[in-house]
């Protein structure tokens, strides 16, 4: 995998101070530094993902347990600067992914009367297994950058959806940073110092914290839960589908000739979505398990099976489909929608509670796809249309970006879209 | 009105709070050569320094206070006014150590036991070195014209406040209040344009400018907002008790008497250089957290007026060492003087007649610009000091 590479821990004050963790080779790779039986966590923690590479890591990469994610608006009108940004972006998010400060500087070795070139609340702690990944919205294209031109046709702001009740300030943006680290606080810490370099040039329109993950992106990883309860991305693309992935995620050569910057690249759809928790739970288990299609224990299709049997549509118990017409399984899947998959990279979040004294949670739902013309809008219309999960979810925020493919070395982030 | 201590602006007065934590003249940074070290013994009526002369370059005073009262140093120029760095509030028992840069020239060195009068003054020469400071002649006189501008623009705005703030009290003591309310965001905006000054006196900032928000349990509330909220009985609701005319009098004539008083203090001061530079940063702070939010004028929601001023004293202030910037950090410069006209532009758009906007008339995407502008403003302004010591 070109996202993940040994890197040294910067940070290097971590677990304690003297245990001296070394850096993990790749994705489940062998512990190289002194400590002999560290346990799972202490092994993500010292992980680090390269920054640079022909894909962005943050896509493929195995889902991190904590997400902020940030939505931009750019707020100077000068190419230059914007070009500035995502170069000065490119600088940090490398150091910062490898575990050091996200300035060049440090958050104590400055002049002491500056204020420091990093924020300082990840001193000591590892990379955690950060990464950056960001990507350029349907409105950066319009006639301030000169950019217009450059738009690819499927990067157009998501039609309505049904059940749609979006905050326009938690939609949209020019530009967007997903930060994804197995520490809360290295992920703040990212977006926290990306948008204070951005200060002047663009500024955050909305931000979202998510916790537990709600998809593997790897067979290494056990299929999470959501807020309903259930294992949610069972059948999600991985990482190691590289066949699937080309077809499904990745923008290939041919797709669109007005812009062939984001070649390598992929469409990243994210959705925020309000569960009704308190009236879910009062859902008979029945109930619940037909509205998803799967079991709620192991996560079986009702068609029988475990986890990950496939399913059966055909299947009939008693008189009816096992899988119900309306089950989230089966409005969503592969076999309805000409087989197209997306990879899903969603994070629960619970923002505290509402007036009424209910969780305002749900599921942060960011989906990675090649074309989101054919990969997820009619999903996310089928669903809308007819999916009986949608009695219990209200979507408030809504975005699409482009994700360029990654930088090599020696170019900032995006820089074919700038050429 | 200011929530902490940290950003004091201002000090050379014994009312002052104690601690200068932004106080640029105060080093750490050691002088390892012997011939530009020195220690300072200062007592109740001496004030002996280890040696008097020295090459340019550099200069470290360790200054011990043997005495009995808390004492100053300072190291004057040939003039015996101007300052060419000092140390403050050193306690019976302290020390504190004091770094200036000194080209060749005459100087005094000062003690100040009780932090008042001339000090006990020796002569100090330095003398020509290769190792000339960062600041030249012609800098330091950059450094001198930009203190005693500073210094005057505060005396100006200072006495305006006070005349103000005098016809003000007039009306509302004589319940013109139309009048009253009128006047209110103009007399407030000389306060504002030197709120990191006179929110420096500790004992007057709780007393004439503290929001009913801020107030401590058996605090007793005075001053502007206490009159605000009177002046705007409507925001107050229903079950607001109007001022007596009685009471009208005890309120007016206090905020009257506490501006004098200001006034007299403010009169006297003077400032170092990073003061300066720390007052630009410390307004746009204010603007940052209680104009731009809208919290500052809770009751007649005249922000935007306080914002323009925190602004003028800001430019001001940077206007007054932009020359030092400009030789020191060009391009710091340039950003600043850019980032102030693009956040201008935004208030001027908010101008109403001869004033401004309610901060309730503003709408939300509008005050995100305007934050936006204060923090591409504030970001450069954060390493303003640094440029001009």
């Amino acid at each position: 995998m070109v996202e993940s590479g040994g890197r040294g821990v910067s940070r290097r004050k971590l677990l304690g101070g003297g245990l001296g963790i070394g850096a993990i080779a790749g994705v489940g790779g062998a512990l190289i530094g002194d400590r002999l039986s560290p346990d799972a966590d202490d092994v993500a923690r010292a992980t680090s993902y390269a920054f640079r590479g022909a894909h962005q890591a943050g896509i493929v990469t195995p889902a991190q347990d904590r997400l902020h994610f940030a939505a931009f608006d750019v707020t100077t009108t000068d190419r230059a600067e914007l070009i500035s940004l995502l170069d000065d972006w490119t600088a940090a998010a490398e150091r910062m992914t490898r575990g050091d400060g996200a300035g060049p500087i440090g958050p104590v070795e400055g002049d002491p009367l500056l204020p420091p070139d990093d924020t300082g609340e990840a001193i000591g702690l590892p990379p955690s297994g950060l990464t950056i990944t960001i990507g350029f919205g349907p409105s950066l294209f319009d006639d301030r950058f000169g950019l217009a031109e450059r738009r690819p046709a499927a990067l157009a702001r998501l039609p309505h959806f049904p059940a749609d009740d979006l905050d326009p300030t938690r939609s949209d943006g020019d530009l967007c940073v997903q930060a994804c680290a197995d520490d809360p606080q290295v992920a703040v810490h990212a977006v926290r110092n990306l948008a204070r370099i951005a200060f002047g040039r663009a500024s955050v329109r909305w931000s979202q914290l998510g916790f537990g993950r709600t998809s593997s992106t790897s067979t290494s990883q056990d299929t999470p839960r959501n807020l309903f309860g259930f294992k949610d991305g069972t059948a999600n693309l991985k990482a190691e589908e590289r066949a699937a992935l080309d077809e499904h995620v990745w923008v290939g050569a041919d797709d669109d000739a007005a812009a062939p910057w984001l070649v390598g690249g992929s469409y990243l759809c994210a959705r925020r979505i309000n569960m009704t928790i308190e009236v879910w739970d009062r859902q008979p288990l029945q109930d619940q398990e037909q509205f998803v299609g799967r079991t709620k224990g192991e996560g079986g299709p009702l068609s029988g099976g475990g986890e990950f049997a496939d399913m059966d549509f055909d299947a009939v118990t008693g008189t009816a489909p096992s899988i119900p017409v309306d089950a989230h399984v089966r409005v969503v899947h592969p076999d309805f929608h000409d087989g197209a998959r997306m990879l899903r990279r969603g994070y629960n979040f619970v923002d505290g509670s509402d007036a009424l004294g209910g969780l305002d949670a749900g599921l942060f739902f960011i989906a990675y796809v090649r074309d989101p013309a054919t990969h997820f809008i009619p999903i996310q219309s089928a669903m809308a249309r007819s999916d009986a999960l949608m009695e219990y979810l209200k979507t408030t925020g809504s975005a699409l970006f482009a994700v360029p493919p990654g930088a090599a070395s020696g170019e900032y982030l995006g820089q074919a879209l700038f050429a | 009105m200011k929530r902490s201590s940290a950003l004091a602006a201002v000090s050379a007065l014994a009312v002052l709070a104690p601690v200068l934590a932004a106080c640029g003249t105060e080093s750490t940074a050691p002088s390892d050569d012997a011939t530009r070290a020195f220690t300072v013994n200062a007592s109740d009526d001496a004030c002996d320094v280890s040696g008097d002369t020295a090459p340019a370059g550099t200069l470290t005073f360790t200054v011990t206070n043997s005495g009995s009262v808390v004492t100053e140093f300072y190291v004057l120029g040939d003039d015996g006014l101007r300052i060419l760095g000092e140390v403050e509030n050193i306690g019976p028992g302290a020390s504190n150590k004091l770094t200036v840069n000194a080209p060749d020239g005459d100087y005094f060195t000062a003690c100040k036991p009780g932090m008042k009068g001339d000090g006990i003054r020796s002569a100090f020469t330095v003398t020509p070195s290769g190792e000339q400071p960062a600041l030249a002649a012609s800098d330091q006189e950059l450094v001198d014209q930009a203190l005693t501008n500073y210094a005057s623009y505060v005396k100006d705005q200072s006495a305006q406040l006070l005349a103000k703030t005098s016809r003000f009290v007039d009306l509302y003591k004589a319940g013109d209040d139309d009048g009253a309310r009128a006047l209110y965001p103009v007399a407030r905006t000389h306060w504002e344009r030197i709120e990191t000054v006179a929110e420096s006196f500790g004992d007057l900032d709780p007393k004439m400018d503290l929001r009913e928000a801020d107030l401590e349990p058996g605090q007793e509330w005075t001053g502007w907002h206490r009159i605000e909220k009177d002046l705007w009985p409507a925001e107050a609701g229903a079950d607001y008790r109007p001022l007596t005319a009685a009471q009208r009098v005890t309120y007016a004539d206090d905020l009257l008497a506490n501006t004098r008083t200001l006034d007299g203090r403010v009169q006297k001061l003077t400032y170092t250089i990073d003061q300066v530079a720390n007052g630009s940063r410390g307004l746009l702070e204010e603007v940052a957290t209680g104009k731009v939010t809208g919290e500052e004028e809770f009751w007649s929601h005249t922000d935007l007026w306080d914002f323009q001023a925190n602004v003028d004293g800001a430019r001001v202030a940077f206007e007054g060492v932009e020359p030092i910037v400009e030789t020191n950090d060009p391009e710091l410069a340039a950003e600043l003087t850019k980032r102030f006209d693009a956040l201008q532009e935004l208030l001027d758009a908010q101008r109403v007649g001869d004033g401004f906007a309610l901060y309730t008339d503003v709408p939300p995407d509008q005050i995100k610009q305007l934050s936006d502008a204060v923090n591409a403003l504030s970001e450069p302004l954060s390493r303003l000091t640094a440029a001009v010591v």
